[in-house]
C-alpha cells in the first residue's frame, strides 16, 4: 500500500497534559493505521512526551524547569483532577483495568507504525533541553517552516 | 449464515481497545495478498463503526460485520 501524497495528518502537540497527549497519540496511531503520512510536531509543554525523563537545563531557570517538568511521558498528569499525581495514578489504574493502551504503549505503537516525531528547536532552546534528553527514534529538531510543509502535505492539521 | 465466507487469516482482537483493533487490522492486511480475507473477532463495541471507517479510508472492503452478544465478528477483504 502506497501512501498517497497530500493525504497526511499533522498534529502539533503543545499540551503537556496526559489526556491531551493520549488524544494526540491516539489520533496519530489511527492515521498511521489508515496509511496516512503522519507527523507529530512537539512544541513547548508537548516536548515532555518525547523526553527520556532525565534532569535537564543549564542555567538556574533552565534547571528549575527541568526539576518541575522532570520524568518524561510517565510523569505527565491529566489536565484536571491531577491532585499532585494522585489523579494521574488513578487514570493509569483505570485505563489498565479496561485494557486501554498507556501513553508509553501508544507512543511506541506510533513509532512502530512510522509516525514521525519532530521536536521544536525553539522550545528545546528555551527550556534548555538537549537532543540527548529526547527518546530514541525522534527526528531532528526543526521549526515552523518544516511544520508548515508537513501541514501542506496533510488533509488534517490538528493543534492539541 | 446463508453462505460461508472463507477467511485466509483469523485474528483475535478480543480485549483490545481503541486504537489497537485498527492498528492490528492494518498490520494484518499488509500480510495478505489482494483479494484475501481476514476474519476477526473483537470486544470493543466501537469497532462496529471504526472498522468500516478504516476500510473506507484505506480502500478495503468490509464484507460483513455483526455483533454476536459481546463479540463483534467481521470479515475484511484486501482490495489494494
Amino acid at each position: 500500500m502506497v501512501k498517497e501524497k497530500g493525504n497526511g495528518t499533522t498534529i502539533i502537540v503543545m499540551s503537556g497534559d496526559m489526556d491531551k497527549a493520549i488524544a494526540a497519540f491516539n489520533i496519530a496511531v489511527g492515521a498511521a493505521a489508515a496509511d496516512k503520512e503522519t507527523n507529530m510536531f512537539f512544541t513547548f509543554w508537548g516536548i515532555k512526551a518525547i523526553q527520556k525523563g532525565n534532569f535537564t537545563g543549564k542555567s538556574l531557570f533552565g534547571r528549575m524547569i527541568g526539576l518541575l517538568n522532570r520524568g518524561g511521558i510517565s510523569r505527565i498528569g491529566p489536565s484536571r483532577f491531577n491532585m499532585f499525581g494522585l489523579g494521574r495514578w488513578m487514570f493509569k489504574v483505570m485505563m489498565k483495568n479496561k485494557n486501554i493502551p498507556s501513553l508509553e504503549e501508544l507512543r511506541q505503537t506510533a513509532l512502530d507504525l512510522g509516525v514521525k516525531l519532530w521536536p521544536c528547536q525553539m522550545s528545546l532552546e528555551v527550556m534548555e533541553i538537549k537532543a540527548d534528553d529526547l527518546i530514541e527514534g525522534v527526528q531532528d529538531s526543526c521549526g515552523v517552516a518544516a511544520m508548515l510543509e508537513m501541514s501542506d502535505r496533510s488533509k488534517q492539521t490538528l493543534f492539541i | 449464515m446463508a453462505e460461508e465466507i472463507k477467511a485466509n487469516v483469523t485474528l483475535n482482537l478480543e480485549g483490545l481497545m481503541c486504537p489497537m483493533p485498527v492498528v492490528r487490522i492494518s498490520k494484518a492486511i499488509k500480510d495478505v495478498v489482494v483479494g484475501e480475507v481476514i476474519e476477526a473477532t473483537a470486544t470493543d463495541p466501537g469497532v462496529l463503526i471504526d472498522i468500516p471507517a478504516w476500510a473506507r479510508t484505506t480502500g478495503n472492503e468490509v464484507i460483513k460485520i455483526e455483533r454476536e452478544g459481546k463479540i463483534v465478528h467481521f470479515f475484511v477483504r484486501r482490495l489494494k
